[in-house]
């Protein structure tokens, strides 16, 4: 451990706290004691709570995934034709995150008091949410067409998985509408902090990019 | 003034040297008394009955000697800097390890990393002696079989081979225990079922190890030799028991609450009374 | 103009109801205080549930007074089934694994603790707090509800092995609705542990105040901020492993049961099912858990330890890399439960190296330990007691470690008792002496009074010495040939044997009989406890610097403290004595010389 010696800083107290008062990896109180040089950034929690967020829905699905793959070398497998609906589900996903980014330029837009200050931008985040909706709706016509082919969740060992990959990544889903849901409300009822918007987007994005590999991984495998 | 070092602090929160130092003395006896079991060979492995358990047997030993060795010194010399530095004297100033933390980790990595690595490699071909050296050629071939709560055997007879197994017609009642289709399978006609297992003395044995059920284990201590029966995956161990006698085949993956109860017994016999006790098993069948 | 400024906030108003102050709080403190009850409560039933697995094991066809009332099945007369061994013993290693390993050192004394050590008001996410405890809670209600199930909870172990943990009631009692109230609750409790590893990780990362850099985080912060990055990897795997568990059992699946399987001569409905697969999700998971459970008492102990030897660690930095390490290569050593699995023997080689290997930070860390101790100024009192009790119960839990680790050595003790004294030693003591620890040290700064030392230390000697009485001889038994989970010892080979089981029984129950004082001296002192001082310990990290014990609602009354020192400047020269706090502006000469 180094030693520490130095003046004791000047603390201006016109500084409050809270505002910049974090620190981010390098805040040594420098030898001078001028706090002013000490950096302010901190990575907005929210930031950092999503990354973490997305690493355990990762460990999660590389679980299943994992349990996939040794599952598939039973004498047991049977191959399962991936419903049509899948792919016209996936352009919906992939949709509502231009969507999304369309949006996330109306909110910097409105943030930064060009435009329409009467008009809150809520349109392509309803749009987003619609687009997310009719992406659920379209994985329970999934089911539906698999189960009317008589073709369920222990029916054989494909498509347990296909049930359990797809069901999950519907729920997390669901729970990505629900952040939206959040932010629209945030934006017209209070304060939507920048970095709730980025934290939300990056998750829905996520969702997406998780669906495209679901998918990937579902037509090589099953 | 630099205030006194623990002023305003209770002295049973200060320095204790009394109870500092029965501290110390707890250790090294519950260390030492902890060992001489081990030394005295109190409770020890069992006998070995095996060609390789001499390999296990010696490794077991050296790991005994170099954990021992660590366990002591580690557990003493922490009561001895337990004992040493809980009276400080007046003025004494806070003192470093000679070598530092640096010196310690790279006394960790040569001692306990050679160590750990001799270890692993020499006990690389215990574990070889037994899973990667194929059965011999001339080796006697039984099925083990596990299921709630008992292990049966199974020999080839005089066809040497095993019947099919039919799970669908196993039945506990008319004690066809492998599901066996004597009606239409000639294999198994002449296999012989039994609920203890009997092998030649210095014979190889290979074991095949089907599961009816669930996860059960064969444990025979003296043999040197536990492996997992696998539901769906027949796997098999094979060993040369260089003793006669009569010894305990037990269950030891919890396989439900028949478990502690599940086990047989593995009769070593000369060569010659194991035929006989096979052609007394063919007659009950 | 719409605020959307980037800074982080933790504010929250002050609670002003009941219900808001004590039951749904978002303050981190009083969730820190429920997870420490939460613990408490599964502790004693945990250890009562082992004196029960005692006495049937030293005195088989006893009956136990009482026993008929809680299981009228499973104790007819009082006396104890096979099926209700196992199904007490399930419950015992399930209770005492998540709900007290997991939850005390890490949840209960990291959620008080860690916002304070880095110098924040609170946790980032106060709502995903509150909602991890609830959670957590609720996992335990369904756990416990398993023992209100028609023939009881599940019999399977904390393992929950396939296919008796999958193929449903036909396998044993406890094995229907029992079992699936246990993936259940274990399914609601990794969300709950989760939800909590978001918020230690971004408090660690994004609110510490100014000044504090990552270096200058005490050892119990780091062990924190370690274990819930495990933790987000560990339990997010046995999550769905438990969901396809549960599936099994509901819903006719077959990911984990194989087909042609025969349960009371009648032929299973599964086909294709990997037994071994559970074991690998199991296990990919429950070795890091272990590490979860020790680590932060590591962290715990070395910061217990610093104030009480009056230094720094020999190295502080070598302490976290170690830690660190620990972490890391946990992942890579699970396969050591499987060596006789019927896996690969390969894989068995292959796991048994990084098993040996993680041996070598695990040495480093008691070297530093004691190394740290040479030259020190040591203080005894019930929490450095402990503290150092710690130190001797993981040396003695991790060289049976040796022999585990090698997979020759484990064909003979793989499912003994050696197993179990190994593995009691390093969580059943070690880690509890590191909740011990903590407890006495924190209490002070919790509550605002000091916890009974007389008392303390009567509860140290039972503990230490007793602990050593009851599993030191597990060792012996496993060598010589004594199988584990088995309810009684029926065969003439164990007969031997039965007087240490005895033995291991009456120590048992007096050692469990000390931990009453510990419970009576810890509800004593919370309300009629002498008063403490702010930092009776003359301690140097953030908590101490309160201005209050307990810390007032936003910790540090409407401060931000400011961070000018390593966190342990001891054996320095300065106003105040031997020590300088982390935000005092003293200038102070280090006495020690400039180490890594």
């Amino acid at each position: 451990m180094a030693t520490t010696v130095h003046e004791p800083p000047q603390i201006k107290p016109s500084r409050s706290p809270g505002v910049g008062g974090h620190n981010g990896w390098r805040n040594l109180v420098p030898s001078d004691g001028d706090l002013r040089a000490v950096k302010d950034y901190s990575p907005p929690p929210a930031s950092t709570g999503i990354w973490v967020g997305l690493a355990a829905i990762s460990m999660t699905f590389a679980a299943l995934t994992s349990a996939l793959v040794v599952r598939q070398g039973s004498s047991d497998w049977r191959h399962l034709s991936l419903p049509a609906i899948l792919y016209f589900n996936t352009l919906v996903l992939l949709a509502s995150s231009v969507t999304l980014e369309m949006s996330r330029r109306q909110v910097a837009t409105f943030m930064g008091g060009v435009g329409n200050q009467a008009v809150k931008p809520t349109r392509w985040l309803y749009l987003t949410l619609l687009l997310g909706l009719v992406f659920v709706a379209g994985q329970y016509a999934a089911w539906k067409q698999l189960s009317g082919q008589g073709v369920y969740l222990a029916s054989n060992p494909s498509s347990s998985f296909f049930y359990v990959f797809t069901a999950a990544h519907a729920l997390h889903v669901l729970g990505g509408l629900g952040g939206l849901i959040y932010v629209i409300n945030k934006i017209k009822n209070s304060v939507l902090r920048r970095s709730t918007l980025d934290a939300a987007s990056r998750y829905w994005h996520f969702m997406g990019v998780l669906w495209v590999y679901l998918l990937l991984l579902l037509w090589l495998k099953l | 003034m630099p205030a006194k070092t623990g002023a305003g602090l209770k002295p049973e929160f200060v320095y204790e040297a009394s109870m500092a130092k029965i501290f110390a003395i707890t250790i090294v006896l519950i260390a030492i008394g902890s060992a001489i079991p081990i030394v005295l060979h109190t409770w020890y492995l069992p006998q070995d009955i095996s060609t390789h358990g001499p390999l296990i047997d010696e490794q077991f030993s050296e790991t005994m000697a170099e954990a021992g060795i660590s366990f002591l010194a580690a557990q003493i010399i922490l009561a001895a800097f337990i004992w040493i530095y809980s009276k400080p004297a007046a003025g004494t100033k806070i003192k470093t390890f000679p070598g530092g933390a640096m010196g310690l980790v790279i006394a960790a990595f040569l001692l306990v990393g050679t160590e750990v690595l001799a270890l692993g490699a020499f006990g690389a071909k215990a574990w070889a002696s037994v899973y990667f050296t194929p059965p011999a050629a001339n080796a006697l071939t039984i099925q083990s079989q596990a299921g709630q709560f008992a292990f049966y055997f199974r020999y080839p007879g005089p066809d040497g081979k095993f019947g099919q197994i039919h799970p669908e017609l196993v039945n506990e009642g008319s004690q066809n225990f492998f599901g066996l289709d004597l009606d239409h399978d000639p294999a198994a006609k002449d296999d012989i079922v039994t609920a203890e297992m009997a092998v030649p003395v210095n014979r190889e044995v290979h074991l095949l190890m089907h599961s009816k059920d669930l996860g059960h284990s064969f444990f025979v201590r003296e043999l040197r030799i536990q492996q997992d029966f696998v539901p769906g995956l027949d796997v098999s161990v094979h060993f040369t028991a260089n003793k006669t006698g009569k010894y305990e085949i037990v269950c030891t993956q919890l396989c439900g609450l028949g478990h502690y109860n599940m086990k047989a017994y593995l009769e070593v016999m000369s060569e010659a009374d194991y035929e006989t006790w096979l052609k007394q098993q063919a007659t009950m069948q | 103009m719409h605020d959307i400024s980037t800074h982080p906030v933790a504010h929250h108003a002050p609670p002003e109801t009941f219900i808001r102050k004590y039951i749904f709080s978002l303050d981190h403190k009083v969730i820190g205080k429920q997870y420490y009850g939460l613990a408490l409560v599964a502790v004693f039933i945990g250890m009562g549930l082992s004196w029960l697995m005692r006495l049937h094991l030293g005195w088989t066809n006893m009956s136990i007074p009482g026993l008929e009332l809680l299981s009228k099945n499973g104790a007819p007369g009082g006396i104890m089934t096979p099926e209700y061994y196992l199904q007490l013993m399930t419950m015992h290693g399930t209770i005492m694994v998540f709900f007290v390993l997991t939850t005390a050192p890490f949840a209960a004394f990291g959620n008080f603790f860690l916002p304070i050590q880095v110098g924040a008001e609170d946790m980032p996410f106060p709502r995903f707090n509150m909602m991890s405890f609830w959670v957590t809670f609720v996992a335990f209600l369904v756990l416990m509800a398993s023992f209100f199930a028609g023939d009881g909870p599940s019999l399977a172990g904390w393992t929950q092995y396939a296919p008796l943990s999958a193929v449903g009631a036909v396998a044993g009692p406890g094995q229907g609705l029992g079992e699936v109230l246990w993936a259940s609750s274990i399914a609601i409790f990794c969300i709950g542990q989760l939800l909590g590893s978001l918020n230690f990780i971004t408090t660690t990362l994004d609110m510490r105040t100014r000044g504090m850099s990552m270096m200058r985080l005490p050892l119990s912060a780091w062990a924190w901020f370690i274990t819930s990055v495990m933790g987000l990897t560990a339990f997010a795997v046995l999550m769905p492993a438990c969901i396809l568990l549960i599936l099994d059992h509901v819903a006719g699946t077959s990911f984990f049961v194989p087909g042609g399987l025969v349960l009371n001569d009648q032929l299973q409905p599964h086909s294709g099912g990997s037994t071994l697969l559970w074991q690998h999700l199991f296990w990919f998971f429950g070795h890091p858990e272990v590490y979860i459970a020790i680590i932060p008492g590591m962290g715990i102990v070395s910061h217990v330890l610093i104030a009480n030897m009056r230094r720094p660690m020999l190295s502080h930095r070598v302490l976290i890399y170690s830690m660190a390490a620990l972490g890391v290569l946990s992942y890579m050593v699970y396969g050591h439960h499987m060596f006789v699995s019927g896996m690969n023997p390969l894989s068995s080689l292959a796991f048994s190296f990084p098993t040996l290997i993680i041996t070598i930070p695990s040495t480093i860390v008691v070297l530093i330990w004691i190394g740290s101790l040479y030259g020190s100024k040591l203080r005894i009192n019930t929490a450095s007691l402990f503290a150092l009790g710690f130190i001797s119960m993981f040396v003695s839990g991790g060289v049976s470690g040796f022999f585990l680790a090698q997979p020759s050595i484990d064909i003979i003790l793989h499912a003994t008792y050696f197993v179990v004294g190994h593995f009691h030693l390093v969580m059943a003591v070690a880690a509890i002496f590191g909740i011990f620890a903590g407890t006495y040290f924190w209490f002070p700064k919790m509550f605002g009074r000091m916890m009974n030392e007389t008392l303390g230390k009567i509860h140290f000697w039972f503990s230490f010495v007793g602990a050593y009485c009851i599993f030191m001889p597990f060792h012996y038994l496993g060598i010589a040939g004594n199988v584990r989970r088995y309810q009684a010892f029926v065969d003439d080979f164990m007969q031997p044997l039965i007087p240490v089981h005895k033995f291991i029984t009456v120590a048992a129950l007096v050692t469990g009989a000390a931990q009453l004082i510990f419970l009576y001296n810890l509800i004593h002192s919370r309300w009629w406890g002498e008063p403490a001082p702010l930092n009776p310990w003359e301690a140097t990290s953030l908590e101490w610097s309160t201005p209050t014990s307990p810390p007032p609602f936003d910790n540090f009354g409407g401060k931000h403290p400011v961070v000018y020192h390593d966190p342990y400047q001891y054996g320095v020269e300065s106003s105040t004595g031997d020590y300088v706090m982390q935000d005092s502006p003293e200038k102070v000469q280090s006495a020690l010389p400039e180490e890594a």
